[in-house]
């Protein structure tokens, strides 16, 4: 089984987000970048596919050279190639411009399964997948909590809202979008970071791709969310926080 | 702008996210100067179009197909497309919940067109309509527009407009309108089978008054009875967003958030939890919410009463120490 996996780096969690003056976009400098969380339960998935049913795992990653970085990990933790897709400024690719993209540079490859995260932690448009499934001309599935290939066709567990799950059936080859949780990722240990060091990674310019540049929606500015409500601050020593915060609790919010 | 409204149902119901979305479309089709079509889609929902029709709509169009009776993301996209193709409206309204966010990227990219989804709200400025959504978990926001022509395709997320505030029909009911589209089996690339709930929840977190919700902030799992010693002492139970589940550290039935469940309990206490939407969905309706989270920048002190910023493992403790002082 050939499986890509779609890998994206993203601020590192705990980052300050400083944003540019005008709200383009964040201050990329002084921050640290990682691997999008939701993405490693895709790559784990995409390992564990590999061990039970043989193939090639793929690691793709759009993005200027930092992004790199992440296929390294993905390599580390047992992928077998990677493919990095170069842009600078990437962030500025809307969710088609960016799947149009991704979909130019994988096309050759032929994948059976290509797997995404659910979303990523940055702009979080929640919408690869579906849309590289739908320009490649592939079915697709998401929100992926179990994954059963028999032959050419896969069961696969969906998640609904509200503690639902359902049962659907593809044919490969296809694209799933996995759902946070499916899985307990995998570590890199130190064998797999040396076997890394000797492992591909093929780079492609995005712009020689020939995708048009024909945005269909434009991030006009971002920033700081407008408060819902009013947030007492309590400070103090935590002695002190404990004993004004019960009792608002007790006599201004009455709920204890 | 001529907006067209795609509601979701399930088994012959409505979710509650499509009235709110269908509020979104009155308050837009206000502002613009516009029309609002209603389009429900399945099969034997013809009841579910009339229930509809008694909203403030100029008409509700009803879509019914043996290939639509249960959902696939090709039988619905090419149903829609369809739909869409023959009405033209300008705006493509949904609720963002998981079918849409299955389906409609693709619907979207099949017409060679974009979707700004999950948003949280919408502004009318100057003639030009301009969607908010968020960003890294909940700690920006952005303003989206389209660009190029219409049709735009939109999702809203759950709780971002209220149901209660959708107009009834001025004149009683708008009329339906049956449109038939044509699908056929070998479309339709996915098989759905059967639609299930894991074994029965053994504690509902809705009835309980008080919950403590850990996040990300608390860890490690061997730090959780001390969030579980909280609650008891509170008198509540322990929840969690859902890193901590995907963790295995709580089970998922106690997860808190868009995939796990709504509480509106009397006091929500968050420790450690940033507050992106997806758990804010699930909480922000509770009355009195306390919030203790080292970053002073976290989303979730957008929706606390109370915030506390620090760190959790120092103000816990003290919080304990004083609720035992008082037994």
């Amino acid at each position: 089984m050939k499986i890509g996996v779609c890998v994206k780096q993203v601020p590192a969690k705990d980052a300050p987000l400083a944003i540019v003056e005008g709200g383009a976009w964040i201050r990329e400098s002084d921050i640290g970048f990682e691997t999008n969380e939701p993405d490693s339960y895709a790559l784990e998935e995409a390992l564990r596919l590999k061990e039970k049913h043989g193939g090639e795992v793929v690691a793709i990653s759009m993005g200027p050279e930092r992004a790199k970085q992440t296929i390294k990990e993905a390599l580390a933790k047992g992928a077998d190639r990677g493919i990095h897709v170069s842009d600078d400024q990437f962030y500025k690719l809307d969710p088609l411009g960016s799947a149009r993209s991704m979909a130019a540079a994988l096309k050759s490859e032929n994948f059976d399964l290509i797997l995404t995260g659910l979303q990523s932690d940055d702009q979080g448009f929640g919408q690869t997948g579906v849309l590289l499934a739908e320009l490649l001309g592939r079915p697709h599935a998401t929100i992926i909590m179990a994954i059963e290939v028999t032959d050419s066709r896969m069961k696969l567990k969906r998640e609904l809202e509200a503690g639902w799950f359902q049962w659907v059936e593809l044919p490969l080859p296809a694209v799933l979008s996995i759902q946070s949780g499916i899985n307990k990722p995998r570590y890199a240990t130190l064998k797999g970071i040396m076997a890394a060091k000797k492992k591909e990674i093929t780079t492609v310019q995005r712009a020689s791709l020939g995708v048009p540049d024909a945005p269909t929606q434009h991030v006009e500015r971002i920033y700081v969310p407008h408060k819902a409500k009013q947030t007492e601050f309590i400070t103090g020593q935590p002695k002190e926080i404990a004993a004004k915060l019960i009792e608002k609790l007790k006599h201004e919010a009455r709920v204890l | 702008m001529k907006i067209l409204l795609a509601t979701e149902q399930r088994e012959g119901k409505f979710n509650k996210v499509s009235f709110e979305t269908l509020a979104a479309a009155q308050q837009i089709v206000q502002h613009t100067k516009g029309s609002l079509t209603g389009l429900v889609i399945g099969k034997g929902v013809a009841p579910l179009a009339d229930e509809l029709a008694g909203s403030q709509l100029d008409e509700v169009l009803l879509v019914e197909h043996d290939l639509v009776e249960k959902y696939t993301p090709d039988g619905f996209s090419l149903a829609l497309r369809q739909v869409i193709e023959t009405t033209k409206p300008d705006l493509v309204l949904l609720p963002h919940t998981y079918q849409v966010r299955d389906f409609a990227p693709k619907l979207a990219a099949s017409m060679g067109k974009g979707m700004i989804g999950d948003c949280i709200g919408y502004r009318y400025e100057n003639g030009k309509l301009i969607f908010v959504r968020q960003m890294f978990q909940g700690r920006t926001a952005a303003d989206v527009v389209f660009a190029g022509d219409p049709p735009w395709i939109a999702s809203f997320q759950a709780s971002a407009f209220r149901a209660d505030l959708v107009t009834k029909h001025a004149g009683g009911k708008a009329p339906v309108k049956p449109v038939s589209v044509d699908l056929k089996p070998e479309q339709i690339r996915t098989k759905p089978l059967e639609l299930f709930r894991e074994a029965k929840q053994a504690v509902d977190l809705t009835q309980a008054p008080i919950l403590v919700s850990i996040g990300r902030g608390i860890k490690a799992p061997e730090n959780i009875p001390m969030a579980e010693k909280l609650a008891k002492l509170l008198g509540g139970e322990i929840c969690a967003s859902r890193p901590i589940c995907d963790e295995g550290w709580l089970p998922m039935e106690r997860q808190i958030g868009s995939s796990g469940q709504t509480v509106a309990p009397k006091l929500y206490f968050a420790l450690g939890i940033s507050g992106a939407i997806q758990h804010v969905v699930g909480m922000k309706g509770s009355r009195t919410i306390a919030a203790i989270n080292k970053d002073q920048n976290a989303p979730i002190f957008e929706v606390a009463d109370y915030g506390i910023v620090g760190d959790l493992f120092e103000i816990v403790p003290a919080i304990i120490e004083e609720l035992e002082k008082a037994k």
